[in-house]
C-alpha cells in the first residue's frame, strides 16, 4: 500500500491507487532517486494516471529498503525542465520525508489495528461477564460428598457452562454443557438454555424429559449453525443414586475402585431440531466413587504436535484417586505437562468433580433380641432409646418405631422361624444425612416375597386374607428401605432422612 | 412370655354398643376383640375406643379388619375414637378410615 504524497502545488489533486503488481513499483524500487515520467516505457495503468494528473517527476520514499510511497512534482511554473539542483533538493526532501511519513504510517495502521482490537476485547470482556454471571456463584454443600468445579475461558470465550441445581426431597440437578461458537452470541445462547433447564428442571422429574423440554424451548430462537451440548443428572445425595440424560455431550467418567466408565446416554445436541427424545439411563454412584463432568476443552486440548489430550490421559489423572479439589489441580497439571500449555488455549476448560465420600456413620445401639412374640415392641423401645436425641421429630421417629416393630416381627417369625437359638440383631446407628436401623435375621436362603399392596375392599369382601400389612406399612413409614442376603443372613435396613425429610414425608 | 395384650370391654349405649380398648392390639389380642364383638351384640352402631390402646401392629390391623367385616356383615356403622395422631395416619395409609368413622379425640 502506498501514499501517494502530493505536492500542493497541484491543485484539486485527486490519490492515485498504485497497484502492488504495477511494474511501475518494481521500477521505483530499484530507481536510484527522481524520476522523469517522460523517458519512461512502461506497460503501467499507475503510469497513464500519473501522467494525465500532470506529473512529470516522481522520487520515491524509501525507508529501511522498502518503497513506502511518492513524492510527485508536476511543473516548474516557468516549464522549465527540472534542474540537476533542483533534483538534489528534491531527493533529500524525500530521504529526510521517508522515515517521517514511514512513522506516520505505523501510528496510523495501529491505530486502525487497536481500535478493532479495542471492539474484540470489549465484546470478549462482555461475553466474560455474561458467562461468569451464569456460572455458580458457590457449590453445593452436599453431606457425604464433595464437590469441585473450574471454569477455564479461553482468550476468545466458549460458551462452556455448568451448574447445580437444586431440587425438591434434597435432590440435585448436575448440569455441563457447552454452546457452539464463542463470543457473545454463545454466551447468550449459554445464558438462555442454563434459564430454560433451571426452570424444566423444577418442574419435571425425568432428566430426559428436563432435556427434551429445553431443546424445544431453544430451537426457534437459536442461531443458525449453533447448538448446545448439554449433560443433565439428578442426584440423590442420600443414596448415590443418579439418573441422567445427555444431549450429545462429553461422557462423564466415572472411578470406582479400580474401575472406570462413563455415563453414556444418547441425544441428539440441543437447538438442532424440536421434539427429539433422550435417553435415560440410571446408577448409583458408590461410596468412594468419583464422576468427573467436563466439557471438550480438556479432551480436545492439543500438544504443539496436535496430538489430543484424550479421555485415556483423564482417566489415568482420576486413577490416582485424589479429592476432589486437588483432582482438580491434577488434571490442569496434566494438560500443562501434556503440553497443550505450550500455545493458547484453544477453548473454555470445564471441570466439574463429584465424590462420594461415605459419610462418617456413628453406631448407637447394637442389640440381640431373641424370636419371641411380643419383642418387637422391646426392638422398638430401644430403638426409640437410642435415637432420643437423634434430631428426628417425634412423629417421625414413632414412624420408625413402627417399621421397626413390623420388620423384626417378620424376622422372628419369617427369618427365624422363632427358635430360641436364632436371635434377631439390631443395629441402629446415624451419619449426618439419616438414621439407619438394620434388622437382621438368620432367613438369608428364603426368597424375599415382594410386597403386595393391600387392597383393603377385597379383604373386607373376603376376597383376600385380612393380612399381609407388615411391608407395605414399613414401606409407608420410612424413608429408604433396603434388603439383602449375605449367606445365611438377611438384613432388612431402614432409614429415616435427617434433612430435607420431614416436609416431603410428614405430609404423604 | 405371653401377657394378655388387650383388655376389650363392651358396654351398650343408647344407638348401639362402645367397645373400650386398654392395652396393645397385636396378634394375642385375636381372642379378646372376638369376644367382645360378641359382648356387644345387637342392632345399632359399634364405637371402638381407641384412647387406651398404645400399640397396634400389622396383625392387630388385621383383626380390626376382621371386625370391620363382621360388623359390615351385620350391617352396623363402626367408628373410632381417641386414635393418636400416628395411628390415625396408619389408619389413613392403610384406608382403614374410608370404612370407619374417625371421631377427634
Amino acid at each position: 500500500m502506498f501514499d501517494a504524497v502530493q505536492q500542493s502545488a497541484l491543485r484539486d489533486a485527486v490519490p492515485i491507487d498504485i497497484a502492488p503488481n504495477d511494474p511501475l513499483v518494481a521500477y521505483l524500487e530499484s530507481a536510484a532517486g527522481a524520476v522523469e515520467l517522460a523517458a519512461l516505457d512502461l506497460e503501467s495503468p499507475a503510469l497513464e494516471e500519473l501522467r494525465s494528473s500532470g506529473i512529470t517527476l516522481v522520487v520515491p520514499l524509501v525507508s529501511n529498503g522498502e518503497l513506502i510511497g511518492l513524492l510527485h512534482v508536476g511543473r516548474r511554473r516557468s516549464d522549465q525542465d527540472y534542474s540537476a539542483d533542483d533534483r538534489r533538493l528534491l531527493e533529500t526532501l524525500a530521504a529526510q520525508a521517508a522515515p517521517a511519513v514511514r512513522v506516520g504510517q505505523l501510528v496510523r495502521e495501529q491505530q486502525i489495528e487497536i481500535q478493532a482490537r479495542g471492539r474484540l476485547e470489549q465484546e470478549l470482556a462482555v461475553a466474560q461477564l455474561i458467562q461468569q454471571n451464569f456460572l455458580p456463584k458457590e457449590l453445593p454443600q452436599l453431606a457425604g460428598w464433595q464437590v469441585a468445579a473450574y471454569y477455564g475461558p479461553a482468550r476468545t470465550v466458549g460458551g462452556d457452562f455448568y451448574d447445580f441445581i437444586e431440587l425438591p426431597d434434597g435432590r440435585y440437578g448436575l448440569v455441563v454443557g457447552d454452546v457452539t461458537d464463542k463470543g457473545i452470541p454463545a454466551a447468550m445462547v449459554m445464558a438462555a438454555t442454563r434459564s430454560v433447564l433451571r426452570a424444566s428442571a423444577q418442574r419435571l422429574q425425568e432428566p430426559g424429559v428436563v432435556l427434551a423440554r429445553v431443546n424445544d424451548s431453544l430451537c426457534p430462537d437459536i442461531p443458525e449453525n449453533m447448538f448446545v451440548t448439554c449433560f443433565y443428572g439428578v442426584l440423590d445425595p442420600a443414596t448415590g443414586h443418579l439418573r441422567y440424560a445427555n444431549a450429545g455431550h462429553n461422557l462423564p467418567l466415572v472411578r470406582s475402585g479400580s474401575e472406570s466408565s462413563e455415563l453414556r446416554a444418547t441425544g441428539m445436541p440441543l437447538g438442532l431440531m424440536p421434539g427429539m427424545n433422550y435417553e435415560e439411563r440410571e446408577t448409583t454412584i458408590a461410596p468412594d466413587a468419583t464422576v468427573l463432568l467436563y466439557s471438550d476443552g480438556l479432551v480436545e486440548a492439543h500438544d504443539p504436535e496436535r496430538e489430543m489430550f484424550g479421555t485415556a490421559r483423564a482417566v489415568e489423572v482420576l486413577a490416582a484417586d485424589r479429592e476432589a479439589e486437588p483432582l482438580i489441580g491434577d488434571l490442569l497439571g496434566a494438560l500443562e505437562h501434556f503440553g497443550a500449555g505450550h500455545q493458547e488455549q484453544e477453548d473454555d476448560i470445564t471441570l466439574v468433580v463429584i465424590q462420594r465420600r461415605e459419610a462418617a456413620s456413628s453406631a448407637l445401639a447394637d442389640f440381640k433380641l431373641d424370636s419371641a412374640p411380643g419383642n418387637e415392641r422391646e426392638a422398638m423401645r430401644r430403638v426409640g432409646a437410642a435415637l432420643d436425641s437423634s434430631g428426628l421429630t417425634p412423629a417421625r421417629l414413632e414412624r420408625l418405631q413402627t417399621a421397626v416393630a413390623e420388620a423384626t416381627m417378620n424376622a422372628m417369625e419369617h427369618g427365624n422361624g422363632y427358635a430360641a437359638d436364632r436371635p434377631v440383631r439390631v443395629i441402629v446407628s446415624a451419619t449426618e444425612l439419616e438414621v439407619v436401623v438394620q434388622i437382621v435375621d438368620h432367613g438369608g436362603d428364603h426368597e424375599i416375597r415382594a410386597a403386595a399392596t393391600p387392597d383393603i375392599e377385597a379383604k373386607l369382601a373376603g376376597l383376600q386374607s385380612p393380612r399381609g400389612w407388615g411391608l407395605f406399612l414399613i414401606e409407608k413409614m420410612v424413608d429408604r428401605v433396603d434388603q439383602r442376603t449375605a449367606g445365611s443372613l438377611h438384613t432388612v435396613e431402614l432409614a429415616m432422612r435427617l434433612k430435607g425429610g420431614d416436609d416431603a414425608t410428614d405430609d404423604a | 412370655m405371653q401377657p394378655t395384650t388387650l383388655e376389650a370391654t363392651a358396654r351398650a349405649v343408647a344407638d348401639g354398643a362402645v367397645i373400650e380398648l386398654r392395652g396393645e392390639i397385636d396378634g394375642l389380642a385375636r381372642d379378646a376383640l372376638a369376644s367382645a364383638y360378641d359382648a356387644a351384640a345387637g342392632p345399632g352402631s359399634l364405637l371402638l375406643d381407641f384412647s387406651q390402646v398404645d400399640y397396634i401392629n400389622s396383625t392387630g390391623i388385621a383383626l380390626i379388619v376382621g371386625l370391620l367385616a363382621r360388623a359390615r356383615s351385620d350391617q352396623r356403622p363402626v367408628s373410632a375414637r381417641g386414635l393418636t395422631e400416628h395411628y390415625r395416619e396408619i389408619f389413613e395409609i392403610t384406608r382403614l378410615s374410608d370404612f370407619m368413622t374417625i371421631l377427634a379425640g
